[in-house]
């Protein structure tokens, strides 16, 4: 039997992995929305384990509009991106510094 | 659940709000380009109708409603009351500034009026579902509106900054929001406050949820160290977004983090008072700090909200009901503050020019010397600088620390204010001081923007000399 | 009646909000046209709130308005206490500012004519008066309306602060600068004593209301504070308080600024630093009597500045030769008049003056400024003289205020003084004898000074340039309506309201009595008791020393500025010269000015610039203030580098963030 921590430690690192890889990668911005997306997967774990283990729904229904969400969101930031290629010929991380100071 | 009216009527605003904003994303399809002010006449009517109902629909005692998701209180009717208000000037000073660039289009209303509706959203969630989804609507169209010049580089660069750290702020949040379901079993804020009644601080689940939550509410608000959005963003996003982002969501900040910290997790307070404090003051000591070597002014504006952050924050981590009554008052009238200070920028911007550094407000009183005086009113009342209604709010959060015996935090904040007042002052001085630019078109405003502005401005000096009204609407909140 | 009361407040700040902020666009006819019709409705207001309070039975009304805020259980109100007192208050201050606005339509009719050409604070000089006057009249009817003592120190400071901008309103010239500088900095130290009286109000009693503090004070009656070894609170309430009247009524020591005064326009002359504004002091001492009867120490002391400003100002009004200087002296004497009966306790007498004096003392100074628009802003009345030939309006005006003035028997001065000095007479006060008898060589020093200057003003032959005597004519009728509208009250006020003022006590409302008098303090008991009518009181006046010291003056200015003058017009400097010492005494105005121009001023100029150069520019400027500054600016150009532009650069920060409250808090 897998116990609740088990699923929390996997989500725990989960989300650290997707934090390191905002602050770690310099290239690529679509990392970064991959990493948002593997973040929100973090946490949807965590509830789909505890809504298990309280034995209660409401964790799960959390998560379907967890996922509803991070579509929309996922539309918004390519939609950013699409943007930001058109002005700048660039989707680097380390070209976005023109704002500083 | 059903579905019957009795439920609708708490969130008619809301309704009011969902309404004009679809009616307008489908009309604006079949607008000649000439016909577009009906879109903007439109959304003065919706939120117009909306404040009415805020109106008629509060007052009386608190009712929950969706099946204990949503809620109507004396809280609600204040915060949504504030938000819409202060929208509707937003509105009113950013159509030149439209009109002048051709952006005159129904994007910007359909997407101001879907963050404005996440906002009442917020400030009416009585669960962590329900504010989270206002917040995703709220910070999802802040996301495009920051893009909505798309042919501006910086405004590209920001909405993309604003966007990463958006998520990354809004994961932590939710990740906070699992760990208190998990720890309590409920995402409904009554029972949440319940179980960590009954819990209490030795659950070391709970606390580490609450860090979470803190920092999703530090970040919503742009408390030092997730403040990192805020400069960037007020100085690349067009100033029409600058105004609506930078004004009214902070008043749904706050009722972010009364509705989950006060309503959900007061039985913890002790905890999360000292997560506040730091970030109280490590705001107020950067936001000054830094104001000062800029010379951009949305760049300054924007460390000035960080400072103001941290006074606002001084008043929630009181964890008494005047320290909330108080953090309120200084919520809204900092909303009201922002609102003016960005609506004189976008009255001083013309076709081809966008008016944001120091140097543009030269001589402002030379020009146009009412503009000037309501200028100088926001940066007098932003510095706190008696009889504007600024003095009150500061005086009225150092009050609320000083009561619970944290005098050193009050005199740290008394030193920053007087370090802040100095680039407040600044400004002040190059309106009143220095020459303008030979060069400089006459300021031309219709009659609505100035009217606007003088109600904006004069409303500054009206709630100092009379802030008896508000205040004791905020106190009433938290009985 | 709330509705009633705030119109009565807010109609004239209204007018000198519009006539101020917008008087360039609405021109000099809207600038009088709407401060005079904010005014009319509050005094029309005012004088019906008055008969309703006579004839029908208006109750006290004793309400907050509106709460400011709260703070340790002090609740700082606006609000208004409207009993009998105050009516007569307001209808005495809205109908003479009522006048005062209409006469100040001819006076400042070519008010340019005042200013360098080209002056930028000249340019709508004339809206900016009206403004000014109209928002006097809402500060002194916020003072005298106000039921707490916060309101009345706004109301107290508001007066001040418009006093001083009329006083310096021809700001292009150094002696009104002076001036304003002068009567600001004494009503400072006036207004110290007041605000810490205030302040001990506020301590030991825990409200700023009125009707409470009357309350709760017997109970204080015993208290002491350890102050120089001890004193009665109330004593010390009662004094630091009427260091504040001493201040805003020109008491000596700190009457030298209200001569100086007379540099602002003379509409103003008559209404504040006559008529109203200075008689606030004495309202105060009125309003706070149940205060003021605890402290028989207090009482004795107000007994005797009021005496000692009585007759030596009044002595220093035989010497002055501007015209409005005389009536400036003249002012400050009668002020201490009243302010002696209040030292007497006999409040009511005193309010009966100040009413009395408002009329005729407005009257005497609207006829001087009559005088000065028709001699072209000459004031010297050595160079007058026979003016009642040229303008018999003003001639006939300014003799009825005149006679009132010195209490020629039935005008409305003789009632009031009469009062005054009989009441004194009883006192049994430490200082009464002192009072009583320099109250009554003050009355035939009044008559002389005053008929001097009515003697060389109006009768003689004319002294003047041939210019200015060709045209000299009569004033128009917004100058002289206002005169005769005032002449009436300063004729006929005394006869009419004497008998309910001070003998059947028309104060008193119900259970609610203004003014307090302690039994063993009754001093106007024998008036009362042997009050037969308004024609007894007079024969039996002519009876009494007051009377006949009255004429003895009027008689002695007659020969010497009317008969001598005729053959001798030098006779003037011969006395003067006469006097020798004793002239020069009264010229330097017993030193006053001097003492305070070399001590405190000087005193303070050095001490200011010792510190300065010690203090301020060592320390303060070059370590702190530039030091800190820029230390600060330097840490700023640093700090902001923090923010680098890069989006993990942000992101790390919020990590750090994260991991520092997570170890604070859950892993500590």
């Amino acid at each position: 039997m897998i116990a609740l921590s088990d699923y929390l430690i996997l989500a725990a690192g989960l989300f650290m992995l997707a934090v390191a890889g905002i602050f770690l990668n310099r290239k690529n911005v679509i990392l970064l929305l991959m990493c948002i997306e593997l973040m929100l997967l973090a946490v949807n774990m965590n509830f789909v384990a505890f809504s298990h283990f309280l034995g209660d729904m409401t964790g799960q229904v959390f998560v379907f509009f967890i996922l509803t969400v991070a579509a929309a969101e996922a539309a918004i930031g390519l939609a950013i991106l699409v943007v930001v290629f058109r002005s700048q010929q660039t989707i680097n991380v380390e070209d976005l510094d023109s704002l500083k100071g | 659940m059903p579905f019957d009216a009795a439920n609708l009527f708490p969130i008619l605003p809301e309704i009011a709000i969902l309404v004009t904003a679809s009616v307008v994303l489908v009309l604006d399809l079949y607008l000649k380009e000439k016909d577009k002010d009906i879109n903007h006449t439109l959304t003065l009517i919706g939120l117009l109708v909306a404040i009415g109902l805020t109106g008629a629909v509060g007052g009386g005692d608190a009712r929950v409603v969706f099946d204990g998701n949503v809620v109507r209180d004396g809280l609600t009717d204040l915060l949504r009351g504030a938000i819409l208000v202060v929208s509707l000037l937003a509105f009113v000073y950013a159509r030149p500034w439209l009109k002048d660039r051709g952006l005159f289009v129904g994007e910007f209303y359909v997407l101001g009026l879907f963050a404005i509706l996440g906002m009442l959203i917020m400030v009416s969630a009585n669960s962590f579902l329900t504010i989270y989804l206002g917040l995703e609507l709220q910070a999802l169209s802040l996301y495009a509106l920051v893009a909505f010049d798309r042919d501006s580089k910086k405004g590209a660069e920001a909405a993309m900054k604003y966007f990463v750290l958006g998520a990354l702020g809004s994961g932590m949040l939710l990740y906070g929001v699992s760990m208190i379901y998990g720890a309590t079993g409920s995402i409904e804020f009554g029972p949440v406050a319940q179980a960590v009644a009954e819990q209490g601080m030795d659950n070391k689940v709970l606390v580490f949820g609450v860090v979470f939550l803190v920092i999703g509410v530090g970040f919503k608000f742009g408390a030092v160290p997730f403040h990192m959005w805020v400069p960037d963003i007020y100085e690349g996003a067009p100033t029409p977004a600058v105004l609506l982002l930078g004004s009214a969501p902070k008043i749904a900040a706050f009722a972010l983090a009364i509705r989950m910290l006060v309503d959900g997790l007061e039985a913890i307070q002790p905890d999360w008072q000292g997560m506040l404090l730091i970030l109280a003051v490590l705001s107020m000591g950067l936001g000054n700090l830094v104001a000062i070597a800029q010379t951009n002014i949305k760049r300054m504006l924007a460390y000035s909200t960080i400072s103001h952050v941290g006074f606002i924050f001084l008043g929630l981590l009181a964890g008494s009901a005047q320290g909330y009554a108080s953090a309120m008052f200084y919520a809204i009238v900092y909303a009201v503050m922002s609102t003016g200070a960005f609506g004189i920028l976008l009255i001083l911007s013309r076709k081809g020019f966008d008016a944001e550094n120091l140097d543009d407000l030269k001589g402002l009183n030379d020009r146009d010397s009412w503009y000037a005086a309501m200028m100088a009113l926001v940066m007098f009342s932003m510095a706190g600088v008696p009889p504007t209604v600024g003095f009150m709010a500061k005086l009225l959060v150092l009050e609320s620390v000083v009561r619970i015996d944290l005098v050193w935090l009050a005199l740290v904040a008394v030193a920053f204010s007087i370090i802040g007042a100095f680039y407040y002052l600044r400004v002040v001085k190059v309106i009143y001081f220095d020459k303008p630019d030979p060069d400089m078109p006459v300021l031309t405003t219709s009659g609505g923007v100035r009217f606007a502005m003088s109600l904006n401005g004069l409303s500054l000096l009206a709630l100092g000399l009379f802030p008896a009204t508000l205040l004791s609407w905020c106190q009433s909140v938290f009985v | 009646m709330e509705n009633v009361y705030l119109t009565i407040v807010l109609a004239p700040l209204l007018g000198a909000i519009i006539a101020g902020f917008f008087g360039g666009r609405i021109g000099r006819r809207g600038a009088h046209s709407v401060t005079i019709a904010g005014v009319g409705l509050s005094t029309a207001l005012s004088l019906l709130v008055l008969a309703r309070f006579i004839w029908g039975d208006l109750p006290v009304y004793n309400e907050a308005v509106y709460t400011w805020m709260v703070s340790d259980g002090i609740r700082f109100e606006v609000g208004f206490l409207v009993d009998r007192l105050t009516a007569l208050m307001m209808a005495t201050v809205t109908f003479v500012s009522l006048m005062v606005h209409l006469y100040t339509i001819g006076y400042m009719a070519d008010d340019e004519h005042n200013w360098p050409h080209g002056a930028l604070t000249g340019k709508n000089s004339y809206q900016r008066f009206f403004s000014y006057i109209s928002l006097f009249t809402f500060s002194m009817l916020m003072l005298v309306m106000s039921n707490n003592f916060m309101q009345l120190f706004f109301g107290w400071e508001a007066v001040g602060l418009v006093s001083y901008l009329l006083i310096g309103f021809w700001s292009t010239r150094e002696t009104a600068i002076f001036a304003n500088m002068k009567a600001f900095l004494v009503n400072r130290v006036g207004d110290f004593g007041f605000i810490l009286g205030i302040a001990a109000v506020g301590m030991y009693f825990n409200s700023m209301d009125y009707a409470e503090v009357f309350a709760a004070a017997p109970a204080h009656a015993e208290t002491q504070v350890a102050l120089f070894g001890g004193v009665s609170l109330m004593t010390l309430i009662c004094i630091l308080l009427f260091i504040g009247a001493m201040g805003k009524s020109a008491q000596v020591p700190l009457h030298v600024w209200l001569p100086d005064s007379m540099e602002g326009p003379t509409p103003i002359s008559a209404l504040i630093h006559a008529a109203t504004m200075v008689t606030a002091g004495v309202f105060m001492v009125a309003r706070m009597s149940p205060l003021f009867e605890m402290s028989e120490t207090a009482l004795s002391f107000i007994l005797i500045i009021g005496a000692t400003t009585a007759l030596f100002m009044g002595l220093i009004g035989l010497v002055q030769n501007d015209i409005k200087r005389v009536v400036a002296y003249s002012t400050l004497s009668q002020l201490g008049y009243m302010v002696t009966a209040l030292g007497a306790s006999a409040y009511a007498a005193g309010m009966f003056h100040l009413m009395t004096h408002a009329f005729f003392k407005a009257l005497l100074f609207l006829a001087a400024g009559s005088v000065i628009i028709a001699m072209h802003h000459k004031q010297d009345i050595r160079e007058m003289g026979g003016l009642r030939r040229y303008m018999p309006i003003t001639w006939i005006t300014a003799l009825i205020g005149s006679l009132a003035l010195i209490g020629f028997p039935a005008f409305s001065g003789f009632f009031s003084k009469d009062a005054i000095i009989e009441a004194v007479g009883h006192s049994t006060l430490y200082g009464s004898g002192y009072a009583s008898l320099l109250l009554t060589i003050g009355v035939f020093v009044t008559a002389l000074y005053s008929f001097r200057m009515y003697f060389l003003v109006f009768h003689g032959t004319p002294r003047m340039d041939e210019h200015t005597r060709h045209h000299l004519h009569e004033t128009p009728w917004v100058v002289t309506v206002p005169l005769v509208l005032l002449a009436i009250p300063s004729v006929v006020l005394g006869w009419l309201v004497i008998e309910p003022l001070l003998v059947t006590n028309w104060f008193a409302t119900g259970d609610w009595n203004p003014i307090v008098v302690a039994h063993d303090h009754d001093t106007l008991h024998t008036l009362r008791e042997h009050w037969h009518g308004q024609w007894a009181f007079v024969l039996h006046g002519m009876t009494m020393p007051p009377f006949f010291l009255a004429m003895g003056g009027l008689a002695l200015a007659a020969v010497v500025w009317w008969f001598t003058f005729a053959k001798n017009p030098k006779i003037d400097d011969q006395l003067q010269a006469m006097g020798g010492p004793v002239t020069k005494v009264l010229q330097a105005k017993y030193g006053f000015d001097d003492f305070n121009q070399k001590v405190f001023a000087g005193g303070s100029r050095m001490l200011g610039r010792a510190l300065w150069l010690g203090g301020d520019r060592a320390i303060i400027d070059d370590g702190v203030v530039n030091g800190s500054a820029h230390r600060v600016a330097a840490l700023a150009q640093r700090a902001r580098h923090l923010q680098t532009g890069y989006l993990y650069h942000y992101a790390i920060a919020m990590i750090v963030g994260l991991v520092g409250l997570l170890t604070f808090f859950v892993v500590l």
